[in-house]
């Protein structure tokens, strides 16, 4: 198994490259500190898996996924585990290792890429829903056996949690006992916003927008690389 | 609260005994390491906080490295911390720094 390294500290390269050294069938062919770099030597080679950092400068991990035509098995390797239900949106990312990378669970890392078939190369994207029919600028939601009315406006966010929504508004929280998706169907699409696969966000209500997140009031919410794209689009960006 | 102590217990079990390979990652942990730390006061003193981030990012990783279990989750979130200017743990972080830059240059 052809193998390259992507990562912008010596240190993580080196670490990942003596792990290697024990994998009889695993053949580190080259190591980069940078995607740019990566991607003229993927010009001329072709490898099977790219151990690949996310936490990059200037061109970060995903940046680098998207930017391949026909991506190999791509490891990620990262200090957080923030980012691994983002990283498995890509259908030929294999595994995600939380550095510093130990002996077994790299050795499972590799147990992984054995089995792994691509099922698709492209990600997939977040099915756009029809603008509800109902506009109104109010919401009732049933809280303890109450309808609470909620002016949608003033929504924060929704997250959801299991078998519940939480609800941030201006002025309160609320709990709710429904599907995210439910309650996606009942706001305007104009204003909202399924930025997550756990959130839908009030676009009005952005106050900045970083990497792959953005800021709301003081809580900073995850953007999914697949649906960063259809955010920007939303937005008045001069 | 109490700092914690730099080991070398990872670096040793991925070595297997490989002497060659601790020699060479302590001397490229002591040169990232003070760099990084340089840059971080850099950027700090310039209010750079994007770079900010990126150095105490990397520190953080070196932190795992080194078996500073506490203190990669203080640094993680005085990482995240970073963006709203709380600075969260900050005073922890830094009094961290000459902690392990000493360590580094006694293992050399």
């Amino acid at each position: 198994m052809k193998a390259i390294i992507i990562d912008d500290e010596i240190t993580a390269r080196m670490i990942i490259k003596q792990v290697a050294s024990n994998i009889p069938d695993l053949d580190i062919l080259a190591d980069f500190s940078n995607a740019i770099q990566a991607i003229k030597y993927l010009n001329k080679n072709s490898v099977d898996v790219i151990f690949l950092d996310i936490h990059m400068p200037d061109f970060t991990g995903f940046d680098f996924i998207e930017s391949l035509k026909n991506p190999p098995k791509i490891v990620l390797t990262t200090s957080d585990s923030n980012f691994a239900l983002e990283a498995f949106e890509y259908k030929f990312v294999v595994d995600y290792m939380v550095k510093p990378v130990e002996f077994n669970r790299f050795q499972k890392s590799i147990d992984k890429i054995n089995t792994f078939v691509l099922v698709n190369e492209v990600p997939e994207r977040v099915e756009q829903k029809a603008e509800p029919e109902d506009n109104s600028k109010t919401l009732y939601v049933n809280i303890d056996r109450r309808l609470v009315k909620i002016d949608i406006p003033s929504i924060y966010f929704i997250k959801a949690k299991g078998d519940y929504i939480k609800i941030k508004t201006e002025t309160s929280n609320h709990v709710v006992h429904c599907p995210l998706k439910k309650i996606q169907e009942k706001l305007p699409n104009k204003n909202f916003l399924k930025v997550h696969r756990s959130y839908v966000i009030n676009i009005d209500k952005i106050i900045d927008i970083e990497d792959n997140s953005v800021l709301i009031k003081q809580d900073v919410i995850p953007v999914s690389r697949v649906n960063k794209n259809e955010l920007k689009r939303r937005l008045n960006l001069l | 609260m109490k700092l914690e102590k730099p080991n070398l217990l990872y670096l040793k079990t991925i070595s297997k005994g490989d002497v060659s390979f601790e020699n060479k990652i302590i001397d490229i942990l002591n040169e990232e390491f003070q760099d990084e730390v340089n840059n971080y006061y850099f950027y700090l003193k310039s209010k750079d906080y994007n770079k900010v981030k990126i150095y105490v990012h990397r520190i953080k990783h070196k932190m795992s490295i080194l078996g500073l279990e506490k203190s990669y989750k203080l640094t993680n979130v005085f990482e995240n911390s970073i963006r709203n200017l709380n600075f969260k743990n900050q005073d922890y972080f830094e009094n961290m720094l000459p902690i392990i830059v000493l360590f580094l240059k006694s293992i050399k």
